[in-house]
């Protein structure tokens, strides 16, 4: 095909960042985005929380808000042990959140948009949820994939099944992230490629019908907003439910 | 044909075929809302708490459909 063409994938290549340097560490784009966003998550706490307020000011109570979010999350979905493990969940919540926002900006690199970013961080939670379950429970937490009141002659089915299902969580967790970035991205560079293949193919009439995918663009930016919020709630309280099954073995 | 031109065919057709999974999604996304509607329709007190369920089953069911695409983007570009 002559003219320009749709790119979709290449704004995931990871380049090297900070020069010569970063260069001879492999230090990527992706871990300088990390590294944004983990001093963007600490520079916030340190500036709202500075103040310490009786009434808070904007900084603080977007500090406040952030804190009994997760935190009522915590309560509501682990039950009263969950304040053990409102660090974890805050810490992902908020990392996956401002990873997800960064990535909305033009020319930024979206982290969360990597596989190897996303299994990671969903290994974590599986492993660490899998040894809350045996440390608190023992060996007794192998009865969590014996569903209870079924026939015995069903158990010989059910078991696999279970297993199966408890070891695809970490798949799931990740890919179900990953692929909602990297769609959200690859949908905007398809529809900024529309705009490049109709000025080329059609001059000055291309142009002004260039406005049909630009103003799609621009929906789709509400959208991605969405999604990126979402994407890091659902993952909190995913780790949350999966800890709560740790805790509490149903 | 040239057996590699057919295969090149073959792969644009299946990332095609893998893409129709994405109507189950939408069929599911269309449920759940449709439910959520009716049922803030008999108790709309209750839609603040409802409406968390529904965002979690909303990214639930959408990531079905995005497994389908990550099918289609991997026969498409491997």
């Amino acid at each position: 095909m002559a003219g320009p063409s749709i790119d979709a994938l290449g704004q995931f290549r990871l380049t090297t960042g900070l020069g010569p340097l970063g260069a001879s560490v492999n230090f990527t784009n992706s871990n300088e985005a990390m590294l944004g966003a983990a001093a963007i998550i600490i520079g916030l706490f340190a500036a709202g929380l500075r103040a310490r307020a009786i009434i808070p000011g904007r900084a603080q109570a977007l500090v406040e808000i952030l804190y009994e979010f997760i935190r009522s999350m915590c309560l509501d979905t682990i039950g009263e042990e969950g304040m053990r493990y409102f660090p974890l969940v805050f810490t992902l919540f908020s990392f996956i959140l401002l990873g997800n926002l960064i990535g909305l900006f033009p020319y930024f690199f979206a982290f969360t948009s990597h596989i190897a970013v996303t299994l990671t961080l969903a290994l974590f939670v599986f492993i660490f949820s899998t040894g809350v379950g045996f440390y608190t429970h023992g060996f007794k937490f192998l009865k969590f994939f014996v569903p209870e009141g079924v026939p015995a002659w069903l158990l010989p089915l059910l078991v696999p099944i279970e297993i199966i299902s408890y070891l695809s969580r970490p798949v799931s967790l990740s890919v179900r992230l990953f692929a909602n970035m990297t769609a959200g991205h690859v949908m905007w560079e398809v529809f900024a490629g529309f705009m490049l293949l109709l000025t080329a193919g059609l001059g000055i009439f291309g142009v002004i019908a260039s406005i049909i995918p630009l103003g799609l663009n621009v929906a789709l930016v509400a959208l991605e907003l969405l999604v990126a919020g979402l994407q890091a709630y659902v993952f909190a309280i995913l780790t949350c439910l999966y800890l709560h099954d740790a805790v509490h073995m149903h | 044909m040239d057996p590699a031109q057919t295969a090149l065919l073959a792969k644009d057709i299946g990332a095609g075929l893998a893409t129709i999974g994405v109507a189950g999604a939408g069929v599911g996304i269309g449920n759940l809302f449709g439910a959520f509607v009716s049922a803030v329709g008999r108790n709309p007190a209750a839609r603040d708490t409802m409406f968390r369920d529904v965002l979690l089953g909303f990214a639930l069911t959408e990531a079905v459909a995005l497994y389908a695409l990550v099918i289609a983007l991997v026969i498409l570009f491997t």
